[in-house]
């Protein structure tokens, strides 16, 4: 608790200042995507919940949003995977085991883990989806006992894009947990499915009033994904959906990640269905 | 002393007396337009002015604010600036005013920012009242702005011979106390001021054809209205209006490196919504894609967002987007537009 509290005091007083992080492990994970393993200065621990996103900073380059992918019961550190898609990340792709970042954070509204306590789980993760939502599996598969069923729906384009090869290969053969792939664009060593997300989901059993969906993807996939949970008859309020925004400054001062007149870096970048549908249609991902 | 009074002989001797006490910035004649400026000369302050280009905001918000100074090799950081300066704003209209108190709640809104309160902090205003309208453009009449609601030190209003000065805070006593030239107001400077406010409204009248709460529920129901097509149709995106706001703050940051490459300042800079990257992500989405819808959000971002949030407009009625834009869009008229449209159905 002690630790939140530094990091608080700091946000508060100096919200625009890094603080001080060493990678301590670093992978190309796939052609475009890298895996960090961040240490804070003093190894304090980020403190963090699902969902959340940190501000990472290289000097001279700039700051940008990332989302966590530890879990918050991964001690002693955290870990990121950033995609290579402009200058900042590519600088960053540059980097490894021993360079200094800067890290802000966390920020944002993590996951509703503790209305999720009790509830059946259904995961939809579309590409780069499944980053934040490792975050999300790591802590249910380190709570186990708190959440009732768990499956998880998985989509990419090609096998070949698929992340966290090691870790999905373990949820597949753990029985407590139900794992789907699909890919749009199979290889010829590709055994699983082949399509889009949207296939899978008519074939998941589940009791939609105790179930949560939380969707996570590139911004297209999202309306089809919801109108698919919401067929499903899963309430709107347990539709909980993650967005991409640019963002500048996550104190929800800078303007740019403004949906209508909310601020996604405080109020979100997590939401549920409910909240979306209050959008008058600023939000690309709310489904019509 | 609540109303205090100032020869009008006297104001040079009373400018040159605030000149000592704090850097002293007030409007000045720049070719045919006003801006503000540091004063060096008392003669050269002018109180008879339309709205500066740029509002006072570029002194408590600044065009570009370091945020700190860094190295990467070794990793450090460091405040980038030591110590705020006193400063007073001499001379501010009633609309600016209602810009700083609407900057007020968005940077103290939590997690407030200390680069703003630090400099609020060492900040003083002295504002004055219009007696007359500035030009067509403005609409502070509307947004109940054409009269001091607080949020200032000192407010002066000219009587003809003399300005009455109302004392608004304690910062502000200070500055009138101690002065032969500054006498507490008479009964006769009172009665003259009241009739002063009395002829003030038979000269400005609401601008927009309904009062403000329609135009808040206008903007409720106007969200595909055809008026931001035409909007965006004429819009060239060069982003004046933002920048001459006094409620606008969106910004980015910017880190600039020395030749070393190696130790660098990062920095805050004003951005605009209007800019067609201002929502872009890197994987190339942009979530506000259209001039229109761009328009359109710099609208709601007056109108609507922020009285939800903090039940208050942030349009100060000051008529500077309208004054600088270059397709001549009329902030009067895409309301009207709007509020015209609602009638017809």
């Amino acid at each position: 608790m002690l630790e939140r509290e530094i990091l608080l005091e700091k946000m508060r007083t100096t919200p625009y200042l890094p603080m001080k992080a060493k990678i301590i492990e670093a992978q190309m994970v796939t052609d475009k995507e890298k895996f960090f393993r961040i240490q804070l200065e003093n190894k304090i621990n980020l403190g963090h919940i699902p969902g959340q996103f940190v501000m990472v900073s290289i000097f001279g380059f700039g700051e940008a949003p990332i989302s966590v992918c530890s879990s918050p019961s991964d001690k002693g550190y955290f870990e990121l995977t950033v995609r290579s898609a402009g200058v900042f990340t590519d600088r960053l792709h540059k980097m490894g085991k021993g360079d200094e970042i800067g890290i802000r954070g966390p920020f944002g509204k993590g996951f509703p883990i503790d209305n999720m306590f009790g509830y059946d789980v259904m995961i939809v993760a579309g590409g780069l989806g499944i980053v934040p939502l490792r975050s999300l599996i790591r802590y249910i598969m380190h709570n186990r006992n708190d959440f009732g069923n768990v499956q998880i729906l998985l989509g990419c384009r090609s096998p070949r894009e698929l992340l966290f090869e090691e870790e999905t290969k373990e949820w597949m053969k753990r029985s407590e947990i139900k794992f789907n792939c699909t890919v749009d664009r199979a290889d010829p060593d590709w055994k699983g499915n082949v399509g889009l997300i949207t296939t899978l989901i008519p074939g998941v059993d589940i009791n939609p009033t105790r179930t949560y969906g939380v969707v996570v993807g590139p911004p297209i996939m999202y309306k089809f994904v919801i109108v698919k949970l919401l067929e499903k008859k899963i309430p709107d309020h347990q539709i909980i959906v993650s967005l991409e925004r640019r963002m500048r400054c996550g104190l929800g001062k800078c303007g740019h990640c403004q949906i209508e007149g909310v601020y996604v870096c405080q109020s979100g970048p997590v939401f549920t269905y409910s909240d979306l549908k209050k959008f008058k249609g600023e939000c690309h991902e709310k489904a019509v | 002393m609540k109303y205090a009074s100032l020869k009008k002989v006297n104001l040079n001797d009373w400018l040159g007396h605030l000149k000592k006490k704090a850097k002293l910035y007030a409007p000045r004649k720049k070719e045919n337009l006003f801006v503000f400026r540091q004063v060096k000369e008392a003669e050269d302050v002018c109180l008879e002015y339309i709205p500066t280009v740029l509002p006072p905001k570029k002194y408590y918000f600044p065009q570009k604010e370091k945020l700190f100074k860094f190295s990467s090799q070794p990793f450090k950081t460091a405040k980038a600036i030591d110590k705020f300066e006193e400063f007073i704003l001499f001379g501010v209209h009633t609309c600016d005013i209602a810009g700083i108190q609407c900057l007020d709640v968005v940077f103290r809104d939590a997690p407030e920012d200390p680069n703003y309160l630090n400099r609020k902090d060492k900040m003083t205003i002295i504002g004055i009242e219009c007696l007359k309208y500035c030009d067509k453009y403005a609409n502070c009449t509307s947004m109940g702005n054409h009269v001091p609601r607080g949020g200032y030190d000192l407010m002066m209003v000219d009587l003809g011979e003399k300005f009455i000065i109302h004392i608004n805070s304690e910062k502000g006593e200070k500055l009138v106390t101690g002065l032969d030239y500054i006498k507490e107001a008479s009964e006769a400077d009172m009665g003259l001021l009241e009739r002063v406010r009395e002829a003030k409204k038979k000269i400005f009248k609401e601008e927009f054809i309904a009062p403000l709460p329609n135009v808040y529920n206008i903007f409720d129901k106007s969200f595909a209205s055809p008026v931001w097509k035409d909007v965006g149709r004429r819009c060239v995106a060069c982003g004046n209006c933002t920048a001459v706001c006094p409620t606008c703050y969106c910004f980015d940051t910017q880190d600039e490196l020395e030749l070393s490459l190696d130790k660098g300042v990062r920095s805050r800079v004003w951005n605009s919504c209007q800019m067609d990257d201002f929502a872009k992500v890197a994987g190339g989405e942009d979530f506000r894609k259209g001039r229109d819808n761009r328009q359109k959000h710099r609208y709601y971002r007056k109108f609507k967002y922020p009285v939800d949030k903090f039940n208050r407009y942030f349009c100060t009625g000051c008529g500077r987007c309208t004054r600088t834009c270059m397709a001549d869009i009329s902030l009067i008229e895409t309301v009207n537009s709007l509020l015209a449209e609602e009638k017809l159905q």
